[in-house]
């Protein structure tokens, strides 16, 4: 069971997507898990074939349980082992060489060719009759389970928001937080874009919070220490993905990763963030979307509070805040103008990092937003 | 197509895309942004919706008149190209 966030405990396999035999490559979407964030489609992270199911749909485990045995295209037995809850971004394949021997199944007649007709995997199920052996009763629970609709589970916004707390919780207790904000003048940016737009059409347009995004990307190469998670000390990740604050408008938020954000370029990012900010606010993401993020950017947007002092999300060690571009008296060279200002926040913990990192980084976000050319 | 069936259409496109709101108990006067918590990543996709269905291309700088109900449907007849607004003129 993978960890999708600090705030997963356990999860609720829904639905298998495969079945043994089945030849999965990495990417594939091979099971339905039910958390407090909704359904989450659960990706397979190597290429194989499916040698065993170890979770019946409908069973909850905790995050880290093994849930099914993929052998690798190598030959050996990978384990699909998930993340412990204070590890998710180590998350993905433990390759273990085991024997890939069957287990015997002990079914009574009845119930084999009950399961056959209802395409039920035996392997999968947990007998109840003598000695554990598969029972009518047991083939009637699973053709029941596979029937019942998943559709129209979703997550409440009080669980949604009950998960984000928790995790909060954990992070005010933990982390030692500073923080350290600065306004950054957009005009530069700002101008940038509206050229950029001008002969575009509305659906090849670029907002201001990709160009946000873009900064936060270059600065974490420049500044790294923030890039990072606190596991047993700083981990300091090569990766940058942006984990990024999405408000549904039923209440709660969901933080899906914007992957490799240092490597997309303004287009790219526009189209990663649509794609991500739609499948959010239709409950659908992928576990990938919940996993590996090095830090969190959360923008206010239009119509909002000027500054956001953020919570840290474990085991991250930085959220970067961005509140409502809003015009603002600006002096600037013995003048006073009027100015699109933009106030950066930085929430950092003290145990990775001070606040001269903060500083820097923070400057240099401030540097890429004024010259928009280069991002 | 006349202006109340511009503003149907124009209902159902923010319906599409802010699922969970009304816009049908706006007014002709709301601010349909702040009234549905429309953030400006769904304002694009719904200017790029109005794009489409109208057969428009909205500039960035006509987007402040494109604020209400009722100035999105003058909006509309003014600059849409669809043969079923076209009709009306």
């Amino acid at each position: 069971m993978p960890s999708l966030g600090a705030d997963m405990e356990d999860g609720t396999l829904r639905e298998w997507l495969v079945k043994p035999g089945d030849d999965v490559r990495r990417g594939d979407i091979i099971a339905v898990v039910e958390t407090q964030k909704g359904l989450i489609d659960i990706e397979v992270f190597n290429n194989g074939k499916i040698d065993k199911l170890l979770v019946t749909e409908d069973q909850k485990v905790p995050v880290g349980t093994v849930m099914a045995l993929i052998i690798a295209d190598a030959g050996v037995v990978s384990r699909e082992i998930k993340s412990h809850p204070d590890a998710p971004n180590s998350h993905a394949i433990d390759l273990t060489k085991e024997s890939t021997q069957k287990r015997r199944i002990k079914i009574s007649p009845l119930a084999r060719k009950m399961a056959a007709e209802n395409n039920v995997d035996t392997e999968s199920l947990k007998g109840s009759g003598e000695g554990g052996a598969i029972t009518r009763a047991d083939v009637e629970q699973a053709i029941a389970n596979k029937e019942k609709p998943h559709s129209g589970i979703s997550a409440s916004p009080d669980s949604i928001r009950m998960a984000v707390a928790a995790a909060m919780s954990r992070s005010n207790r933990e982390i030692p937080h500073y923080y350290l904000e600065l306004r950054i003048d957009m005009s530069r940016s700002l101008d940038w874009l509206k050229e950029l737009n001008k002969n575009r059409t509305s659906e090849k347009r670029v907002l201001p919070v990709v160009l946000l995004l873009k900064a936060v990307a270059r600065a974490l190469r420049d500044v790294p220490q923030l890039n990072a998670v606190w596991e047993n000390g700083l981990q300091v990740k090569e990766d940058v993905n942006i984990g990024f604050v999405v408000a549904l408008r039923t209440g709660g938020i969901l933080i899906p990763a914007i992957r490799n954000a240092d490597t997309k370029n303004v287009e790219e990012m526009m189209q990663a963030l649509s794609d991500t900010i739609v499948r959010a606010r239709e409950m659908k993401l992928r576990s990938s979307d919940l996993s590996d993020s090095t830090i969190t950017v959360t923008s206010l947007g239009d119509n909002s509070a000027e500054s956001v002092l953020g919570v840290i999300y474990p085991p991250q060690v930085a959220l970067v805040g961005f509140g409502e571009i809003t015009e603002q008296p600006w002096a600037e060279n013995g003048m006073l103008g009027i100015r699109p200002v933009v106030v950066a926040t930085l929430a950092a913990d003290h145990r990775a990092t001070d606040g001269s990192t903060g500083s820097h980084f923070l400057a240099a976000v401030r540097k890429y937003l004024q010259h928009p050319e280069t991002l | 197509m006349n202006e109340q069936e511009i503003k149907q259409q124009v209902i159902q496109l923010l319906k599409k895309i802010a699922p969970d709101t009304e816009p049908e108990k706006l007014t002709d006067t709301e601010n349909v942004r702040e009234v549905l918590m429309i953030d400006s990543f769904d304002y694009l996709r719904f200017i790029v919706a109005l794009d489409e269905r109208f057969g428009m291309q909205t500039p960035e700088e006509d987007y402040g008149q494109l604020k209400t109900l009722g100035s999105i449907n003058v909006y509309v007849q003014k600059k849409g190209t669809h043969p079923s607004v076209k009709e009306q003129k």
